[in-house]
């Protein structure tokens, strides 16, 4: 039976993990490479890097960044952050990545979904969607959560499923750094629909949040940010809580 | 005396660079060949191997790999574009008549098998068992591929030396080997299937230990110095 995830996200800028509160306010919180191996090393089932970096030679930093983690990382890894062609696909799995995630640049180009997953494999292609609840609708958004798009969260994801997505991370901006629990209908809802893993993101705050997930949902994997980097939650202290309630845990 | 804290910080001084030098001698002597061929993420393999110490090179020169005490067969890809590579290089002949200690890895194990169902593609040989794409039966909901980390009961050889049944590794896969004769460790997704196969020299695994923590390291430790 597979394990259920447990999966640290690092949002990165200039090599540097940084984390804000619904996508604002950013904090330093050390070396990227050295907090993934770290994590790796506690037993986190798999690493989620995101380059917030914004400059000319993006593509390049990437590489080299993403390099780096390969050599010292021994679990898979996803990296995201701007990917937005085929040549960063290409560039960034070379370099010695698992999976890509893709948002914005799916919404913008969605046959962009269909051809990385013609061309590299279904299996290394996450679909990211950052999805806010309004008027008893998710809308799905991009460029880091501030511009909404026309589409909405189930429609999309199925959408992006059919054309080759082969995992979704959904994250509920609604909750996004507030700590108060995943976005547990919602994750369900579209860990159902799909034939495809779903990873629930947003609002992990406490034990008992990725025990609600992994009971109520049917979610493949539970990402997280601040309560990694700040130690509030100890990655093996969580995965012990896990397995006491009889969740299948590495 | 004897146990002053200088006489002490030597003793273990001259420990720590004995087993140093008897580490690396075990590791960085042998010549480790990965296949270079049209798959993706091989580049991981030769990452894992240098974070144990060890060196690897990696090339589709038959001179090199032919000449190697080890030879990695890694690969993330499609079966039925990776054959035709081969045979464009002949490695599909001369891959059966290697000696030294081989290793597949994912689509590096199911090359060796008889037939992929991947593009009906006739494959290797080496193990008497056909890969089969997963298909839910009715009524299931397994997900496909078969990704992320699963537990394995693997067999009482060197290369599972301080493997326990149910230690998780991690699987990245659409298709699977049935169990054979050959099989050295079972996983279940579905249904039962070949996470490992040995015969002779040949070693293969569905999993990927170059991605499975302290569990892959073991098993690739083990590749190198048990055989």
């Amino acid at each position: 039976m597979l394990a259920k995830r447990i999966i640290p996200c690092l949002d990165v800028k200039d090599g540097q993990t940084v984390k804000g509160v619904q996508f604002e306010n950013l904090i330093f919180a050390g070396d990227a490479v050295a907090l993934g191996t770290r994590y790796a090393q506690e037993g986190a089932d798999e690493l989620c890097f995101l380059d917030i970096t914004a400059t000319q030679e993006k593509r390049k930093t990437l590489s080299t960044l993403v390099k780096r983690i390969a050599k010292h990382v021994d679990i898979p890894f996803t990296v995201g952050g701007g990917i937005s062609s085929l040549d960063d696909i290409s560039a960034v799995l070379e370099a010695g990545a698992d999976k890509i995630t893709i948002n914005s640049a799916a919404v913008h180009n969605p046959d962009l979904i269909a051809e990385a997953a013609a061309r590299f494999g279904s299996q290394c292609i996450v679909l990211a969607i950052d999805a806010k609840m309004e008027k008893n609708e998710w809308y799905v958004y991009t460029h880091g959560g501030k511009k909404r798009s026309p589409y909405k969260l189930f429609s999309w994801a199925k959408e992006m499923q059919e054309r080759g997505a082969g995992e979704i991370l959904f994250t509920a901006m609604n909750q996004d750094g507030m700590k108060n629990g995943f976005a547990l209908e919602a994750t369900d809802k579209l860990a159902k629909m799909l034939h495809i893993p779903v990873i629930a993101s947003g609002g992990a705050g406490k034990l008992s949040h990725f025990e609600d997930l992994f009971i109520k949902t049917s979610a493949e994997a539970g990402l997280a940010a601040s309560i990694f980097h700040f130690n509030e939650i100890p990655i093996p202290t969580l995965k012990a809580h896990l397995k006491t309630k009889n969740i299948a845990i590495r | 005396m004897l146990f002053t804290p200088t006489a002490l910080f030597l003793i273990f001084l001259c420990i720590f660079v004995i087993s140093l030098i008897h580490y690396q001698h075990q590791n960085i002597s042998l010549l480790i060949a990965i296949i270079k061929y049209n798959a993706g993420n091989v580049q991981s393999v030769q990452y894992a191997l240098e974070r144990l110490g060890a060196s690897a090179v990696l090339t589709n020169d038959w001179d090199t790999i032919a000449a190697a005490d080890r030879v990695i067969f890694p690969g993330v890809g499609h079966a039925g574009s990776a054959m035709p590579y081969l045979k464009n290089l002949d490695l599909h002949l001369k891959i059966p008549t290697l000696k030294q200690p081989f290793l597949g890895i994912c689509l590096g194990m199911q090359l060796l098998c008889q037939h992929s169902e991947e593009g009906d593609t006739p494959c290797l040989g080496i193990f008497d068992t056909k890969v089969k794409k997963f298909e839910n039966q009715k009524g299931s909901d397994f997900k496909i591929p078969h990704m992320g980390w699963n537990a394995i009961v693997p067999e009482k050889i060197p290369l599972f030396e301080g493997i326990q049944p149910k230690d998780y590794v991690y699987f990245v896969h659409s298709y699977y080997a049935e169990i054979a004769v050959e099989t050295v460790a079972q996983s279940h997704h579905i249904l039962n299937f070949s996470a490992a196969l040995a015969k002779d020299n040949f070693m293969a695994t569905q999993f990927h230990p170059e991605k499975s923590a302290a569990i892959g390291n073991r098993i690739l430790q083990n590749f190198i110095q048990n055989y």
